[in-house]
């Protein structure tokens, strides 16, 4: 089959696999994309769009999401104006004096880092956001925080690449030579050869990484979304709580919740995040929706009186260090990874996509990638 | 004694329709604790559908053809102990402990207001009868202090719907709202939470009861393949227009012209004209062959024949022309249907050039048969089937079990097969169940169950070969033009869902539902799921995705005061 | 033959009242839906939608399909098809999303 050969093979049609798609192709390289289900239709189809600087402590995870934001705002010319792209920017609320004490720390750290960050006293929040409770302790906005509507965002950049893309394939082996090095994969349809593979395949990375002999940790942790009946703009900003950052950066297995509420350009209202380690359980859970309920009509009681149409569990990809795995596999040649980015891969995707287009094509990594090396899950030989 | 909090039912039954009624039944006179929780005001579902007492219907049964079984089956229900939760909206059923299921309902919402109505119609005419609360939503109305007479115009003596308190257990009194209307839940089964618990829209509240097995006998709604103008006002379904008939003794027009497929047409072209309405034409898009091919099958279902007899003279006592092979392919109309053109179709049910012929009507039933739901099933991870129409219902066991141990389904949902089917599966459900839950197997050995399986498969056979012959022609998606809108709530055009298909690489609903937001809005995808799924195989060369039934977590919307102020789950975190 | 529905089931209801549709008195008889005391007044349409402004109705009947959803008493996204007429309801025509008040 003369189409079954490209340059790179990216596993995965998620935005992460998108992204690499995209960038990859605009590099010069011919790209296949193979996914065992539909476009976007993992964590990406699942997520809420975030695309956000706020939520994140000075470190390479926040450099990245930064590169990532100044690239999203590139991408946003580029694309569609149906991938919803909004600067809308992020209001983090504090419930009261000291939790407003640790915002302005945390605002302080970020600063450094190149984040952009203004203290919102509480007499003021409700100028920016005029349905807020009353009684909030005061907070930050964050104007570099965006969003896109996260499943078009990923068809259009994967449309815009160029990509040849296989969905409902699933990759079965992930064929290597003689001296090891990568030369394609293999799906029930047959032979895909490339001499890189890239393995964006979100929560069903470590299994990738398994096929191709390589090792990484990938777990999945479940959040659901609420999603409201269609509404006017109630919420300008993606708003939410200050424990939501330390529920980011948490590891633990056991439920978390903490509001994230934002407007769309198609009205409804989303409503996050929870977080838990129960495997790939879809099962609705009551506790779950009370909680995520009961914290959005606290910070925005108008809500109260407004329906639940649908909700969702997604599954965040997560490695034990909460940091993406992001270049070559350490022991199979050829093979890269660009998974693992756990809640923000909508927001990560593009940086992953270049960084990892660039070590293809032997260029300047666009960041220090060493934190993210996959290496560091190299079980001791 | 299961009523309290802590007390489970032994089964819970989602519908009281004739599966749920035949199932509930049963399963109480095998000695279960039963609670049947409806979204309805009356018993009956949606075929036996009947007036509000309040409407004073002295022959409810020139509405259905076998009314008699239906209040005999209903008198059953009543007499077994079960208890009917109207009024109750169920929006999950979630998974509680091994062996536990917590059933999830909205009271006090649309429909629940209906319950409240229900409670004060079973007060006024049932007199003596507001003794105890275990009687469901209606008798909880009534119980309700002022409930029963707080606004009610109507009083004693009429109607035959509704539900009465039998034994007097827990407290049961629903809270009143402020304008006295009784909320219709059944507070001693929930969590103990007392009156309106947020600013909820219309004081809805949610409950919550716990069931060690859960029959879900949810029914079936219309499947819809959208045209040119069927979101004109008057253009309604066919299975809607006989609702509304059904309940409120209302016709949407006076000139009706009845379309799409399915042995539902003759049924609401005959009752819509011994109604009153002129039926200029029924056009069917099948061509009804499909019977003929299976004459066996015809053969041991005499009483469907019969059925189909009595619809066919009621047509041609009302002059209604049939045509066969035949779809409305377009409505017309500026701000309400007008007239609609009827095409010939072909094989694979494309319109022949040259064959439109123009209809002037003010009003057009349209369904192409009905779509099992299976959502709160689904939601428990039961397993689907595609039915040879292109439906997917539950896939069950010989004695109506689904995948899911403990969970089981009758009726529609299991796939569309008609009322009889429906009382059938019912009865042996509520037999499994007794047998399972009391630990006495030889309760399904016996004759009986023996019986009912027979007439069940032999039903189910007979719907089978109905369901090939409804099974929409793939060139039905010819109908459409680029500008048709296919989501009714999100309007989604036909255009911009081929262009997600073509585009974009979607190849299935739910990739093109993220992609255009068909499906996404306050249906949920049920009057357009059909359509999508059609359209977005059509784009699939290599590579097809399954499609799967679909998932709506959540069967209800559900106010998020209400989500907030809900019950308690301390085993579920 | 029988000429109305009520004919068919020799309904003798109880005493109608009255709702206003958009401000227009509309008769009710007890029992029915907003739904269908509105189409016994010949109104099929209650709502517009939210982009292209598109009269809507009752389709579905049963509350499936939230065609119909309609402002009662001021409260917008009520099913018509479900919501019980009550003497003295205000119905009025729902645009769009029906809550415009909420905007910022």
């Amino acid at each position: 089959m003369s189409n079954s050969s490209s340059d790179v093979i990216v596993v995965g049609a998620g935005v992460v696999g998108a992204a690499c798609a995209y960038y990859a192709a605009r590099a010069g390289l011919a790209v296949t994309v193979v996914d065992r289900g539909p476009v976007a239709g993992g964590t990406t189809g699942a997520g809420e769009g975030n695309l956000l600087v706020s939520d994140k402590e000075p470190g390479p995870e926040l450099e990245l999401a930064l590169l990532s934001t100044r690239l999203w705002s590139d991408l946003a010319d580029e694309l569609p104006a149906r991938i919803e792209y909004e600067a809308k920017g992020g209001l983090v609320v504090a419930s009261d004096a000291s939790g407003l004490a640790a915002l302005r720390k945390l605002a302080a750290a970020q600063a450094g880092a190149g984040v952009t960050a203004e203290e919102v006293p509480a007499d003021r929040l409700r100028d920016l956001e005029p349905h807020l409770a009353p009684g909030l302790g005061g907070g930050f906005r964050y104007p570099q925080d965006a969003q896109v509507q996260p499943a078009l965002a990923a068809a259009h950049l994967l449309r815009a690449s160029g990509a040849r893309v296989r969905t409902g394939e699933e990759v079965t082996a992930v064929l290597t030579g003689a001296n090891g090095r990568v030369r394609g994969v293999r799906t029930a349809a047959g032979e895909l050869r490339a001499p890189f593979v890239v393995n964006a395949a979100g929560t069903w990375g470590g299994e990738v990484a398994r096929l191709a002999g390589g090792h990484l940790p990938v777990l999945p942790r479940r959040g659901f979304v609420l999603v409201t009946e269609p509404l006017p703009r109630v919420v300008r900003h993606k708003v939410y709580a200050a424990d939501y950052v330390a529920d980011v950066a948490s590891g633990s297995a056991a439920l978390q919740t903490s509001a994230v509420v934002e407007g769309t350009p198609a009205g409804p209202v989303l409503i996050g995040a929870s977080r838990e380690r129960v495997g790939f359980d879809r099962a609705l859970s009551a506790e779950v929706l009370r909680r995520l309920a009961a914290q959005a009509t606290a910070l925005f009681p108008v809500l109260a009186g407004v329906r639940v149409l649908r909700t969702y569990a997604g599954f965040r990809p997560y490695l034990p260090d909460h940091l993406p795995a992001i270049g070559p596999d350490p022991r199979v040649p050829g093979l890269l990874h660009a998974c693992g980015h756990e809640g923000a891969g909508i927001g990560l995707a593009p940086a992953t996509g270049l960084a990892v287009a660039r070590q293809m094509t032997g260029g300047q990594p666009p960041l220090d990638l060493g934190p993210f090396s996959p290496g560091r899950f190299a079980p001791a030989d | 004694m299961p009523g309290s909090p802590s007390e489970p039912y032994d089964l819970a039954v989602i519908g009281a329709g004739p599966a749920g009624l035949a199932g509930a039944a049963t399963a109480a006179r095998l000695g279960l604790s039963v609670a049947v929780l409806d979204a309805a005001a009356q018993a009956g579902g949606q075929y036996f559908r009947h007036p509000a007492p309040g409407l004073g219907a002295a022959r409810p049964e020139a509405l259905h053809h076998d009314w008699a079984a239906f209040t005999e089956l209903r008198r059953r229900f009543e007499a077994s102990g079960a208890a009917h939760l109207a009024g109750h909206h169920v929006w999950a059923v979630m998974r509680r402990d091994e062996g536990l299921w917590s059933v999830h309902a909205l009271v006090g919402e649309d429909g629940g207001e209906g319950a409240g109505h229900g409670g004060g119609t079973a007060f006024g005419r049932g007199g003596g009868l507001a003794d105890g609360g275990r009687g469901g939503a209606g008798a909880d109305g009534a119980t309700a202090p002022g409930a029963g007479g707080g606004g009610m115009p109507r009083g004693g003596g009429r109607g035959a719907g509704g539900a009465r308190g039998h034994d007097g257990a827990g407290a049961g009194v629903g809270p009143v709202t402020r304008d006295g209307r009784g909320a219709g839940a059944r507070a001693d089964a929930v969590s103990g939470r007392e009156g309106p618990a947020s600013a909820g829209a219309g004081d809805e509240r949610t409950v919550r009861l716990h069931a060690r097995a859960v029959l879900f006998a949810t029914g079936a709604s219309e499947r819809h393949l959208p045209f040119p103008g069927w979101t004109l006002p008057g253009v309604v379904g066919a299975g809607g227009a006989q609702a509304m008939l059904k309940s409120g003794l209302v016709l949407p027009g006076r000139r009706i012209v009845v379309a799409g497929s399915g042995p539902l047409l003759l049924a609401v072209a005959s009752t819509l004209a011994a109604a009153g309405a002129r039926v200029p034409a029924v056009a069917e898009a099948a061509g009804y062959v499909g019977y003929a091919r299976s004459p066996r099958t015809l053969a041991a279902n005499p009483h469907k024949l019969l059925e189909a007899a009595v619809h066919g003279t009621a047509l041609l006592r009302h002059r209604v022309p049939l045509h066969t092979r035949s779809a409305v392919t377009e409505a017309h109309g500026t701000d309400r249907v007008e007239a609609v053109t009827v095409s010939r179709l072909d094989r694979d049910w494309r319109p022949v050039p040259g064959t439109g012929r123009r209809i002037a009507c003010d009003a057009l039933a349209v369904g192409h048969g009905l779509a099992p739901q299976t959502e709160l099933a689904t939601g428990l991870g039961c397993a689907t089937r595609r039915v040879p129409d292109g439906t997917h219902a539950l896939v069950l066991d010989g004695l109506q079990e689904t995948s899911v141990p403990g969970l089981w389904a009758a009726g529609e949902a299991g796939g569309t097969g008609g009322w009889e089917l429906a009382r059938v599966e019912g009865e042996l459900a509520g037999i499994a169940v007794a047998a399972r839950l009391r630990a006495l197997p030889a309760l399904t050995r016996g004759r009986r169950v023996r019986d009912l399986a027979r007439r069940r498969d032999r039903t189910r056979a007979f719907a089978d070969a109905m369901a090939t012959t409804h099974a929409p022609g793939h060139g039905w998606t010819a109908w459409l033009d680029d500008d048709t809108d296919v989501c009714r709530c999100e309007e989604v055009t036909a255009g911009s869902v081929r262009e997600a298909v073509t585009g974009l690489g979607a190849r299935d609903a739910r990739t093109v539902k993220l992609l255009t937001r068909a499906g996404m809005g306050w249906c949920q995808g049920r009057m357009c799921g059909a359509a999508v799924a059609c359209l977005a195989a059509s784009g699939t060369a290599r590579g097809t995705v399954p499609p799967s039934a679909e998932r709506r977590p959540l069967a209800v919307p559900v106010p998020l005061g209400s989500l907030a102020a809900g019950p308690e789950e301390p085993g579920d975190a | 033959m029988a000429r109305t529905p009520a004919d068919l089931v020799r309904a003798d209801p109880d005493p109608p009242f009255e709702i206003t549709f958009d401000g227009r008195t509309v008769t009710a008889l007890p029992g029915q839906s907003v739904a269908a005391a509105l189409w016994a007044a010949g109104i099929l349409a209650w709502r517009t939608t939210r982009h292209g402004g598109r009269p809507r109705g009752a389709f579905c009947g049963i509350g499936q399909c939230y065609d119909c959803l309609a402002t009662v008493n001021g409260e917008p996204n009520r099913r018509a098809c479900l919501v019980p007429a009550r003497p003295g309801d205000a119905i009025t025509t729902q645009e769009g999303h029906g809550r415009a008040g909420l905007a910022v």
